[in-house]
């Protein structure tokens, strides 16, 4: 696997040039432990989030820093966890709970969806519910069934959720300390197939200085195409735009970083520069995110549009064992073939 | 590979918690039997004569409230009212047993408990009336919203109870569920997590005998509900959810407990919901007449009136006044019910997110266009 700082395109924009390199699972831990220095109210619990410090090592030596009143773990119970969160921050807490993995939250998404995301609008906005759901997801990590999920569908589907997540650690870090300041419950999915990627980055948060938490981001600028994609994918994609600029192809890449709310601005200006556009996501393409972007740019550029929208995505099947994800997961040569197939001769894309 | 030290098997299996009863007695616990006779029982203790004067004064204002608001369905006034006629015990005794700065979290067959709260009757139906999902302020009275998906309040009570020990406030959460609501994993998981953190919170389940038409003996094969507390390691209790002093003397020793740092408890109140689950039921297709009119005769107003009129403090002079309370109240409720609701379309996009994201401005930007075109159009 090839982290993003592998990538001159990534390692010549890091925010920080000189640097220590830090990956995103260290950057969210200090951005929770940044968090709970910076507020008394901000909890983070969930299942071995203690003393453990996480199965992938987010939470590592919070517990000890904060003590077990503010970090603890909680029962085996993912509606519990969200529940009590819930019930936490009606009462002025700021909770930031865990979920496991990508499928271990489904317990959970009654509380998400039937509460989480409506006791605002229910209460005309009396009731703010400042809750993070941190879930690890999507593949690439060789996990066994049920660990690599791309879930963020059925929670963008829920209007009152914000649904983010990060493509590089300095953004990793960012992201979760706006998300935890952010007065609405976010959905925070952390691509674990890039926990481990590092990045050179002095993690610092100004909280005016970040801007709105739903800002999509030009990772690589270009003329040819819009590759807009998000999580897991955008050292992919990146990838594909060096590789691409070898066969002459000048791709752009747009990371989302907020699914939704979704930065229609950024995204459609990019798309009218450059005439065509591919969406690439882990997760199923029926009904994925992917056609929630290629329709908003349809209706938004269509007298732009020199071919359409393509989409590179996980086929439409339950996540596959570990030994056949390579088969699954966008890859280079997947997106360099969609770019292909963007009627560069207006020859119709058979394909499709 | 070093073999990991397992704990003596006695130290998993002991439980950290024996201070309180976790299993109910073999009775219900009663403190005035079906015609008004105090039981002797020990175990809860009689309220005094201003609470049992106050329950009965809110009883009867309940109870004239819920037939008004059967009435405004009937009417069309409100899109549907699951009445809690019978129940009023349980509704008042809960909310009278909770002091101010305690938290109730209701279902939406507890209508009854949210006013007796001190809720506005006309916010507080503004769910059924199909104006808003909850048309009053949660903080004002500590009441949350009604809630719909059984179950799911639970571990909210449980979530605001540990944040008020986190805090250092002294507030307990006294949530309310009923016998179908015990099934719910949601219950499980919040008794759970209230046993583990010893959590200042009240589990009040209505005991009515139906999951609308589903009956007990289909909803569990336990011995009683409150036997579901032990698993958790939660006190339990369970009483007569028909007698108005049984539940108030219930509710205010486990609030007690609970402020006392003594933890959760779950109470079961066996009781019975006299009319059908809404106006759109019919009670007839799963229940007998035979079965209501026996507990009609369990009635919780009743008991109370000849507690209270043999031991001297109810003469008809108050009674006569309570019930001319109960009537300006639901007289008033009727006349303010007959407005019509508030409705304003923008509301719909303002609350989703604490700013409105540029999308949902569009969105309600058409739906005002359309609404300007409508009301040209009429003008013309």
């Amino acid at each position: 696997m090839t982290g993003l700082a592998d990538h001159p395109a990534a390692a010549a924009r890091s925010s920080a040039p000189g640097a220590a390199p830090v990956s995103m699972a260290a950057a969210l831990n200090q951005a929770l432990a940044g968090a709970l220095a910076a507020d008394d109210r901000v909890l983070v619990f969930g299942e071995d989030v203690g003393v453990l410090g996480g199965v992938f090592r987010v939470t590592d030596g919070l517990a000890a820093r904060f003590g077990d009143g503010r970090v603890f773990d909680t029962p085996l119970a993912e509606a519990g966890i969200v529940g009590t969160a819930i019930g936490m921050a009606m009462n002025g807490l700021r909770p930031v709970v865990e979920m496991q993995f990508d499928a271990f939250a489904y317990p959970a998404f009654e509380q998400i969806t039937s509460h989480l995301a409506k006791l605002r609008n229910r209460t005309r906005g009396r009731v703010e519910l400042p809750v993070v759901i941190r879930v690890p997801y999507g593949g690439g990590i060789g996990g066994v069934e049920h660990h690599s999920d791309a879930s963020e569908a059925y929670y963008t589907h829920t209007p009152g959720l914000r649904v983010v997540t990060p493509g590089t650690p300095a953004d990793a870090y960012t992201l979760l300390r706006q998300a935890i300041d952010c007065p609405d419950p976010v959905i925070f999915l952390e691509p674990k197939r890039r926990y481990w990627a590092t990045e050179a980055a002095a993690l610092e948060y100004d909280a005016r200085a970040a801007g709105d938490l739903a800002t999509a981001r030009v990772r690589r600028r270009g003329r040819d195409v819009t590759v807009i994609t998000y999580g897991g994918p955008v050292a992919t994609a990146l990838e594909a735009a060096e590789a691409g600029a070898e066969d002459g192809w000048d791709l752009e890449v747009i990371d989302l970083r907020s699914l939704a709310p979704f930065d229609d601005a950024t995204v459609t200006e990019s798309v009218r520069r450059t005439g065509r556009a591919v969406v690439v996501h882990e997760a199923s393409g029926f009904c994925g995110y992917g056609a929630e972007v290629a329709a908003r740019l349809t209706e938004r550029c269509f007298h732009h549009l020199e071919a359409p929208i393509l989409r590179v995505t996980g086929h439409d099947i339950p996540y596959p064992p570990p030994k056949l994800e390579e088969y699954h997961l966008p890859t280079v040569d997947r997106i360099l073939d969609a770019v292909a197939r963007l009627q560069w001769d207006d020859e119709p894309d058979t394909h499709a | 590979m070093t073999a990991v030290a397992r704990p003596a098997p006695d130290s998993r299996a002991q439980g950290s918690r024996t201070r309180r009863s976790l299993l109910p007695g073999d009775q219900p616990l009663a403190l005035l039997d079906r015609d008004g006779t105090p039981t002797g029982q020990d175990g809860l203790s009689m309220p005094g004569p201003d609470v049992l004067l106050g329950l009965h004064r809110s009883i009867v204002i309940g109870r004239r409230f819920d037939a008004q608001a059967t009435a405004l369905t009937r009417q069309g006034r409100l899109a549907v009212y699951p009445s809690s006629r019978g129940q009023e015990a349980c509704q008042v005794g809960a909310v009278h047993a909770m002091r101010s700065q305690d938290w109730l979290f209701p279902t939406y067959r507890d209508t009854v408990a949210v006013v007796t709260r001190g809720v506005d009757p006309v916010e507080a139906l503004s769910l059924l009336r199909g104006e808003w999902h909850c048309g009053y302020d949660p903080y004002a009275r500590h009441v949350a919203p009604q809630c719909t998906p059984l179950a799911t309040n639970t571990p909210h009570a449980v979530g605001l109870a540990r944040a008020a020990t986190i805090k250092g406030e002294d507030t307990v959460a006294v949530v309310l569920l009923g016998d179908g609501a015990t099934s719910e994993g949601d219950t499980h998981e919040a008794l759970n997590f209230a046993g583990v953190w010893n959590a200042p919170v009240v589990f009040l389940v209505q005991n009515n005998g139906y999951a609308i038409s589903v009956p007990l003996a289909k909803q569990t094969a336990a011995p009683s509900l409150a036997h579901k507390g032990i698993g958790y390691g939660v006190a339990s209790q369970q009483i007569d959810g028909n007698d108005p002093a049984a539940v108030y003397a219930a509710v205010r020793a486990a609030v007690d407990a609970a402020a006392s740092g003594a933890g959760p408890t779950l109470i079961e109140a066996l009781t019975y919901r006299i009319e059908a689950h809404t106006n759109a039921d019919d009670a007839a297709r799963y229940r007998s007449s035979a079965e209501v009119q026996d507990w009609l005769a369990r009635d919780p107003l009743l008991r109370l009136e000849n507690y209270l009129r043999a031991a001297g403090l109810l003469d008809d002079g108050r009674a006569a006044e309570v019930a001319a309370e109960a009537e300006r109240t639901a007289a008033d409720l009727r006349d303010r019910m007959s407005a019509e609701p508030r409705r304003d379309p923008a509301e719909m996009f303002r609350h989703v997110y604490a700013e409105p994201t540029p999308a949902l401005t569009a969105q309600w930007h058409e739906v005002e266009a359309a609404l300007d075109d409508e009301r040209d159009g009429a003008g013309a």
